[in-house]
């Protein structure tokens, strides 16, 4: 069985998805549920006081006792703030310590600040965190990342909710030879080929939300991604032919053509 | 006394209890997580929190996410 194993678990399915920007909860639900992924990145915010004790909630949505929970630093710049989150997390979640880190360093971007990163991550791992971690697609900070002890390195393939695909396949390339631990391509995939080129480069894993929830059709999308994910990662597997550029080579047998 | 809860000033006329506060805000029961002044407060020690003048909360919920 080819499965994911990031810290220790295995996972069969290779996507991971995000749970935010659907219309609504069964919307989430429901594609979700198409994506066959087993890990979901979830937020951490401020409750709304005064809201509707009985009103509808993730946790109803997406229980978690069916998905593992990846809880995310979206929208913390510094690595106080992200601690912290995640600090809230854990308690909020039972202990559970498989975390999404991510700091950004730019509001127009959601371009990462490497720095801040890397700075929360050591204290991540020291407070005993398994710290998969959001990163630019740097190769030398890729490989610092996990020397800290993070349990998963995922680089953007392009800009987050940009739906750009991958920009630069020959730096994921670097780090996923380098790289001991899982990559996992975060941010940046807008369409299936986007996911079946991440898996084929060799990628261990795919992580997105946009490329869901932002397609008309979000059920039907999700469908499309648990496809494009498993085809590109038998495609890596099964190893490609060579390319030959201007040296065409007939499948056809070149002998026994009538009229000669 | 004073209390900031998620950045909103709320008046006391006693010093609540966590679990006291989370009744008046009509959060008992739901999944959540509390930081006082900065400091994580396991949820089975809400009652025994005590809360002071001028103390800060955050309470936090999961939501949808990337």
């Amino acid at each position: 069985m080819d499965e994911l194993v990031i810290a220790g678990k295995a996972y069969a399915s290779r996507l991971l998805v995000g749970t935010g920007k659907y219309k609504d909860f069964d919307e989430t639900r429901r594609a979700i549920e198409e994506s066959g992924a087993q890990i979901v990145t979830v937020a951490i915010r401020r409750t709304n006081i005064g809201q509707n004790a009985g009103e509808p909630s993730l946790l109803d949505a997406v229980p978690p006792s069916l998905y593992t929970y990846l809880p995310n630093t979206a929208g913390c710049y510094s690595a106080d703030d992200a601690i912290r989150t995640l600090r809230l997390a854990r308690e909020l979640l039972d202990g559970h310590d498989l975390v999404k880190l991510e700091v950004l360093g730019d509001p127009k971007t959601l371009y990462p600040n490497m720095v801040e990163t890397l700075k929360a991550a050591e204290v991540l791992v020291k407070d005993g965190f398994k710290v998969m971690v959001y990163t630019s697609d740097d190769p030398i900070i890729a490989k610092q990342l996990e020397e800290i002890g993070c349990v998963a390195v995922m680089p953007l393939a392009s800009l987050i909710g940009s739906g750009m695909g991958i920009l630069n396949p020959w730096n994921l390339q670097i780090i996923i030879d380098n790289a001991k631990v899982p990559v996992i391509v975060d941010a940046g995939v807008g369409t299936a080929s986007d996911a079946a080129i991440a898996m084929e480069l060799g990628c261990d894993g795919v992580l997105m939300n946009t490329a869901i929830a932002g397609a008309q059709n979000p059920v039907l999308m999700a469908s499309a991604m648990k496809k494009a994910v498993q085809a590109g990662r038998e495609a890596f597997l099964a190893g490609r032919m060579p390319k030959k550029l201007y040296s065409a080579s007939p499948s056809s047998p070149t002998t026994g053509l009538i009229g000669k | 006394m004073q209390l900031t809860v998620n950045g909103t000033s709320h008046s006391f006329e006693q010093n609540p209890s966590l679990t006291r506060l989370l009744e008046y805000l009509s959060l008992t029961g739901k999944r959540l997580a509390v930081e006082c002044n900065g400091e994580i407060v396991p949820r089975s020690r809400f009652d025994e929190t005590q809360l002071a003048d001028g103390d800060k909360l955050e309470i936090v919920v999961a939501v949808g996410g990337g």
